[in-house]
């Protein structure tokens, strides 16, 4: 019963309206895919800032993943163009400083994108577990 | 490995404890201004926080996919966690007075419910949470259920393991929320409705019935949709326009519906109660009685006579007529238009004035007329934008549009209806004689998954041909149909024994898609060959017409409008309601409403009865005269804002400006104005803005609580 297999640390941002209710219709439709991201619901992907993508990073994360409303349908006009910008930021920032910017991902999922999500949490957790553990929490032990 | 687990909780706890409390002092700061005094229901803010935590069941739902008691005696460890507890159902009545038994008993200061999704059941538990004695926006949901027991059905070690953690999350939430106080705002009396076919009409009426101010946006000069074009309507074979012309005349006639036909939504602004609508009034080029009567023109406009058009030199197909009629430059649709005036076709017109001449004293014709942007307030909105054909020549294999005596569904209601281009004689395009064999092809690019059709079922076509092959039966003796089909779904009142009666005329069934229809380029007569997979033989039949049950698709101004609105749409298209079960009239915008087939092919009584929901869910918030608004407002820590403005220009609302205040520059939100999208505080420099419930500090402790705390 050694320690299985190596479970990766994956946190996902989601806006409400699409990618929330993306999940949640993957959740109806029992589309089934990886259990290894765990959810913070905020209203718009224009609400995160880059400093908490950089902070679960800084926190251990193994990857992070960003979804909200594709451009054109965000619930609140644009900001998903913001969050996206913002998001583009943080991948500049990884590869500056020497992480792997495949850790972290920004997708756009709407409501109706039950299948979709799966096969977006499906590829992420791939991606992830072929990096395997981050360098942060590797080095800070 | 025991052993190691307790371990890591106690690692964990160790761990966990900093960040809380760090964040805790970080939240102090602008407690004072968002907690009056009137708010402290059981807590002070200063107390530790003492968090119920509640798990659901959901019968096997969840407690079938994971184990229930694991989350269970996980959550009693976590910090701030006062009380747990477990419910078969905790949506029911028993399950909501389980939490706010907890409530009173355990003097909570938050609740957690690991349940379903927050977008099914936040409502009810912060009700409960309500009820209970707490502020409802002291409530946190934790979903292992749409996004954890349904999706790792087969994986119970992983959904255990992530429904603790999604507690964990939930806990680290709950335990920094405040008490927040929904905002009450005026609705305006009035009601907007767009698109003015059955369904929009319908709408319309019940709103204007329930004695609310209705604007009905028609983009066509006549009101009337789709359901107007028709001969008959399936299984009661009522004459469409029949029963339909009474109604448009009552849209024209009733007084609380203002009607603005040829005229486009431009612009929508707002919230619910409160929407700022441009629309934008194309140019008729003909003045209405009332607008020749504001010019001075007395006893001048528009009364319907059609003396204008005999002169009009323009000749253009009429779409009415599905261009199998000509149409002048200056025209009506058709006779039983509602409004009765004429619209001039201005990409058509070459402005020679003969129109003026013919329609002399009454002076209605302007040619130089221009759009013109009206402005409306309204409470809430109606969307009823209706569908189209799909265009089926992208299915080359049935010849339509390469073949003369190939055509559509609504091409054949024109050929059959007494007031069409023949005058009700169904004739064949190629040589205008009477077709002897007609062949229905069903599922014209319908339930079609080759990438070129649409993969669902267009729902009506079935019940359409079965009276179209009714009526030629009834019009032509001797003809012999033939429908070519997969399924007949006769789904409704009446429907199935209607299906049972086209048989017994002697409508002839072949169950197989149709394969090809290929020409006899001397006869012009068709061939259409299948597999009849019933005998299982193939099949090559000469007929002399072909009628497509094309397949139905959004209209073509779906995607603009929803825009315009904020409403989703589904894979396919269709404008999506907030709840298919539920919530099947709402939008997840509020105060905006669907009727009708921009949802969803939908036959008539279908989008009567949805426009009739759509009109009586518009009415209840103006009728009730206010709505609340989620208090997710942001809000300016004056302390820490330096000014920059650089939120000022994020906002999507105008919600936030530059104001003065004691000698410096700080932000302020207009409170009413602001979505709580968040897009100032997820870029504030110096974390100058609290956005109310998604608070920095609040989703921060949710990252920490993941990824510091927990098993490791």
């Amino acid at each position: 019963m050694a320690d299985a297999e190596w479970k990766p640390k994956i946190i996902g941002l989601l806006c409400n309206w699409c990618s929330y209710a993306g999940a949640d219709l993957a959740g109806g439709g029992r589309i089934q895919y990886p259990p290894d991201v765990r959810v913070v619901r905020v209203m718009c992907t224009g609400r995160l800032d880059q400093l908490f993508v950089l902070k679960a990073f800084a926190d251990g994360a193994d990857g992070v993943l960003v979804s909200g409303c594709h451009f054109g349908d965000c619930h609140y006009l644009e900001g998903n163009y913001k969050g996206a910008k913002r998001m583009f930021m943080v991948k500049r920032l990884m590869k500056s400083i020497g992480l792997d910017d495949r850790r972290f991902r920004m997708t756009f999922v709407s409501a109706s994108e039950g299948a979709k999500w799966a096969t977006v949490i499906t590829d992420v957790v791939k991606t992830v577990k072929e990096l395997g553990p981050s360098p942060i929490t590797e080095s800070g032990k | 490995m025991a052993e190691k687990k307790k371990a890591g909780s106690k690692k964990m706890e160790v761990k966990k404890e900093a960040p809380v409390k760090q964040e805790a002092k970080k939240q102090a700061a602008p407690a004072p201004k968002q907690a009056p005094a009137k708010a402290a229901p059981t807590t002070g803010s200063k107390e530790q926080p003492r968090i119920g935590v509640f798990i659901c069941h959901c019968g096997t739902n969840i407690a079938g996919s994971l184990d229930i008691t694991a989350v269970q005696d996980y959550a009693k460890t976590l910090p701030n966690v006062a009380y747990v507890d477990n419910y078969k159902y905790v949506c029911s009545m028993p399950g909501q007075e389980v939490i706010m038994k907890a409530i009173r008993e355990q003097k909570l200061t938050g609740t957690v419910v690991a349940a379903c999704s927050p977008r099914l059941h936040e409502p009810t538990f912060r009700t409960a949470t309500k009820e209970g004695g707490l502020n409802p926006f002291r409530f946190e949901m934790a979903n292992i259920r749409e996004q954890n027991s349904w999706v790792h059905m087969h994986d119970r070690e992983g959904a255990t393991a992530k429904a603790k953690d999604a507690v964990r999350i939930a806990v680290a939430k709950a335990s920094l929320l405040q008490d927040l106080f929904p905002k009450t705002v005026p609705v305006e009396h009035a009601a907007l409705v767009v698109g003015a076919g059955v369904a929009g009409m319908q709408a319309a009426l019940d709103l204007s019935a329930a004695g609310i101010k209705t604007y009905l946006v028609e983009s066509k000069p006549t009101i009337g949709g789709k359901m107007s074009q028709l001969d008959k309507t399936f299984p009661t074979l009522d004459c469409s326009q029949c029963i339909l012309t009474p109604k448009m005349v009552d849209v024209g006639r009733s007084p609380n519906i203002e009607l603005m036909t040829y005229s486009e939504v431009e612009a929508v602004e707002g919230y619910i109660g409160n929407f700022d609508v441009t629309i934008r009034k194309k140019a008729h080029g003909v003045l209405t009685m009332a607008e020749a009567d504001a010019r001075g023109i007395v006893g001048g406009g528009c009364n319907g006579c059609g003396d204008c058009e005999a002169p009009c030199p323009v000749i253009k197909p009429n779409d009415f007529e599905m261009g199998m009629k000509p149409r002048k430059a200056i025209y009506i649709s058709h006779p039983q238009v509602v409004p009765l005036l004429y619209t001039i076709d201005f990409d058509s017109c070459i402005k020679c004035g003969l129109c003026i001449t013919a329609c002399g004293e009454k002076k209605a014709i302007d040619l130089e007329q221009k759009d013109e942007l009206v402005k409306i307030k309204v409470g809430t909105a109606v969307l009823a934008i209706g569908y189209d054909l799909f265009p089926i020549e992208k299915k080359t294999e049935w010849g339509y549009k390469k073949f003369e005596n190939v055509v559509t569904s609504l091409e054949f209601e024109r050929l059959i209806c007494a007031s069409g281009p023949t005058s009700g004689h169904l004739v064949r395009p190629s040589d205008g004689e009477t077709p002897k064999r007609v062949a229905f092809v069903l599922c014209a690019g319908s339930r079609d998954n080759t990438g070129i059709g649409k993969p669902y079922c267009s729902r009506f076509c079935c019940m359409y041909s079965l009276k179209h092959a009714h009526q030629i039966y009834e019009k032509i003796p001797g003809v012999q149909s033939y429908l070519f089909y997969m399924d007949i779904r006769s789904f409704g009142k009446m429907y199935e024994e209607f299906y049972y009666r086209i048989q017994d005329e002697g409508a002839k069934f072949i169950r197989g898609r149709v394969a090809n229809i290929l020409e006899d380029p001397v006869t012009k007569n068709l061939h259409v060959y299948t597999d009849d997979t019933l005998l299982n033989r193939p099949v090559d039949m000469e007929v002399d017409l072909v009628v497509l049950a094309a397949a139905v698709q959004p209209s073509e101004d779906t995607n603009r409008t929803r825009k315009l609105f904020g409403v989703s749409c589904s894979m396919d298209g269709w404008l999506l309601e907030a709840h298919p079960k539920l919530n099947p009239c709402g939008t997840t915008t509020a105060g905006v409403f669907l009727a009708g087939a921009c949802q969803g092919p939908k036959d008539i009584p279908d989008a009567v009865a949805s426009a009739e929901g759509a009109a009586s869910a518009a009415s209840i918030p103006i009728h009730k005269g206010e709505v609340e608004l989620e208090p997710y407002f942001a809000m300016c820590i004056e302390e820490k804002c330096a000014g920059c403005g650089m939120c000022v220009n994020l906002c999507p609302y105008s919600a936030l400006a530059l104001v003065e205040k004691d000698g410096r520059t700080v932000m302020e939100v207009t409170e009413a104005k602001c979505k709580g999208c968040g897009t100032c505080g997820g870029f504030c420099p110096g974390g100058a803005i609290w956005m109310n419930h998604f608070a920095t500090p609040q989703i921060v402790a949710q990252i920490d609580a993941f990824l510091l705390g927990g098993e490791q």
